[in-house]
């Protein structure tokens, strides 16, 4: 078999088998896995950017928002239907992406973290001013009647599996295609050494800031799609602790893999949901498997499959 | 009433947390500035401070000034100790990369965090300061017979809040003397230097670097501890210091000690003035934001030195 081939049977395989496993898997972990769906498609945008680009950001949670209020928003206060909204949710996304893009791309390293973090901070602490229209770290819900989306009750299990599917179909499909795309190619060698790919004749420039706004606004669909299939939206969203998980998600499946972030979602969301059993202090679980990624695994559970076996995997 | 003794008040609360916050933020440029390692846990190190304070303070009882100036020994200790085992085990494996070692702090700032919520709980719990007089501030009037002082209701400082002031400056100042006139500054200040000369003329860097960190964590315990009484412990206490040190670094210039410390003057005091007029959380946001124009726009600090 061709590695083209493989690469199709394995991504699509896992598609269909996503797919199938609604009809069989009894009501807890369907829920749990439409949401883990929701969320990896957020891991997917985080590691456009930081898998494929090299550029660490702390700060994907201000996009994730940003599409999460963009969204919750236009329905809670102007009355849209759902399908304008998350459009705006998305408008949110890629207008927060390429403003933050255009201030923290001037840095780089450490100095570009800091800054992703300190934004997405003031970004947190501007849903808290304006309280008065998205009730803080409260949150608001979104109604059962505003979640028809073009006649389908989003708010019914399986519905909103669907929809969660479909979401992560269209970001798993579309990291794919762009990571085999000469562009995501270009990224790559931007991760691996910037100076070269500049000396060569490419406008780093643009392409980073080109990756950031993919990677922010298919972080701000994941939120609004989040806010809109559970029906809540909540400050809790915007906090430092959102922009972490995807890292964290990243970096257990491994960054630089289109898999990774789905695997990595699916361990750490069944992880913490196993330990909040025993503990509230669920939060250890993350701070542990950080430490120990960055100590022992720094490639992840899919990079290590692509090093010692399967070296075609994208 | 007029605003002027408000604004004493204030400026007077504000030398308070800029006394706690210079003592907090050069433990943090200490760390950046000679092992250019951004130690995100910073702010759990302060917290665990507190915390260690009303466990030595509650279980020595008695009398509380005597539980006081125990944990003011024990916090930083036992906080320092705890730093350079993370440095040995941790940072030293990661050998320091600048990214690895911000994602390996994140981690142990949660891991911190939640030993302590599961340790010590979510409570907020005070510890009682060693001495607490009332002092009543006056101010001045032109009245219709001249010059005179006068004693405002209720405005007034406390004994406590003016020895941490005087705490804090002495500990800055040893700071000041074991970097610029002892051996081992002198070996800190070569490390931070140039590295690899240093490693060349047989200084043994991973041990500095681990004395380090052990020392900018020990820093940030002290101030918790000054700032307990006034404040009470809490298993989240850490997000804030840790938040204004970064302002005062950035704004200070990285690495740079006097810079930090102008800076945390200028913050602390402007902090207590300006949420006078200003809601909080809108401070915050104007601060958070000014961090990251500063380093989008001037990333070596306002009063930072371009080197290297």
């Amino acid at each position: 078999m061709s590695d083209q081939a493989k690469i199709i049977a394995l991504h699509g395989g896992l598609i269909l088998l996503l797919f199938a496993l609604q009809f069989v898997l009894p009501a807890y972990h369907h829920g749990n896995l439409a949401r883990i769906m929701v969320l990896a498609s957020y891991a997917i945008g985080y590691n456009i950017l930081f898998g494929y680009t090299g550029l660490l950001s702390l700060g994907h949670a201000l996009f994730f928002a940003a599409g999460m209020y963009g969204m919750a928003l236009s329905i809670h206060h102007l009355e849209w239907a759902p399908a304008p909204a998350l459009l705006a949710g998305l408008v949110a996304g890629i207008l927060v992406s390429g403003t933050l893009a255009l201030l923290a791309l001037r840095t780089t390293g450490v100095a570009f973290m800091i800054v992703t973090l300190m934004f997405a901070q003031a970004g947190y602490l501007t849903v808290l001013y304006f309280g008065e229209y998205t009730r803080g770290d409260e949150g608001f819900v979104i109604q059962q009647a505003q979640r028809m989306l073009w006649g389908v009750d989003l708010s019914d299990p399986v519905n909103r599996y669907f929809a969660a599917w479909g979401l992560l179909t269209v970001c798993f499909l579309a990291a794919l295609w762009l990571v085999r795309h000469p562009f995501g190619r270009t990224l790559i060698a931007i991760r691996e050494n910037e100076e070269r790919v500049r000396m060569l004749g490419y406008n780093t420039f643009a392409h980073k800031l080109t990756a950031m706004m993919i990677s922010g606004t298919i972080a701000a669909a994941a939120g609004a799609f989040y806010g809109l299939l559970f029906g809540y939206a909540g400050a809790s969203f915007a906090t430092v602790q959102y922009s972490i998980f995807p890292l964290l998600w990243v970096l257990l499946g491994g960054a630089g893999t289109v898999l990774g972030p789905f695997i990595g979602t699916l361990f750490m969301f069944y992880l913490i949901d196993l330990s909040s059993g025993i503990t509230t202090a669920y939060m250890l679980i993350a701070g542990v498997a950080l430490v120990a990624l960055t100590l022992f695994a720094p490639q992840g559970l899919v990079g290590e499959l692509r090093r010692r076996f399967w070296g075609w995997l994208p | 009433m007029e605003l002027g003794p408000y604004i004493l008040l204030a400026s007077l609360e504000g030398s308070v947390t800029a006394a706690v916050l210079a003592l907090t933020a050069v433990g943090l440029s200490l760390v950046f500035g000679v092992m250019r390692v951004v130690n995100i846990a910073h702010g759990e190190f302060f917290m665990l401070g507190a915390v260690i304070a009303w466990f030595v303070a509650h279980s020595l009882g008695g009398n509380a000034a005597l539980g006081f100036a125990a944990a003011l020994i024990i916090a930083p200790l036992l906080v320092g100790a705890l730093a350079i085992g993370a440095d040995m085990t941790i940072l030293k494996r990661l050998k320091y990369d600048p990214e690895r070692t911000i994602v390996a702090t994140i981690g142990l700032l949660y891991i911190i965090q939640q030993v302590t919520l599961m340790t010590y709980g979510p409570e907020a719990r005070p510890v009682e300061a060693p001495f607490n007089t009332r002092l009543a501030i006056p101010w001045f009037e032109w009245g219709d017979d001249g010059f005179s002082l006068y004693w405002p209701w209720g405005l007034s400082t406390t004994s406590y809040k003016l020895a941490v002031i005087g705490a804090a400056i002495t500990v800055l100042m040893g700071v000041w003397v074991l970097m610029t006139r002892t051996r081992i500054g002198l070996v800190m200040r070569a490390t931070q230097a140039d590295r690899d000369m240093a490693l060349a003329f047989g200084i043994p860097v991973e041990r500095v670097y681990a004395m380090v960190f052990g020392l900018g964590a020990a820093l940030a315990a002290f101030s918790a501890v000054l700032i307990v009484p006034i404040q009470q412990a809490h298993y989240l206490m850490g997000a804030d210091p840790l938040l204004l040190s970064f302002i005062v670094v950035i704004i200070g210039g990285l690495g740079s000690l006097p810079g930090t410390v102008l800076a945390a003057v200028l913050i602390g005091l402007s902090d207590g003035i300006i949420s006078v007029f200003f809601s909080p959380t809108l401070a915050k946001i104007l601060a958070t934001l000014l961090v990251g124009l500063v380093l989008v726009f001037r990333p070596h600090g306002l009063f930072g030195v371009r080197n290297g």
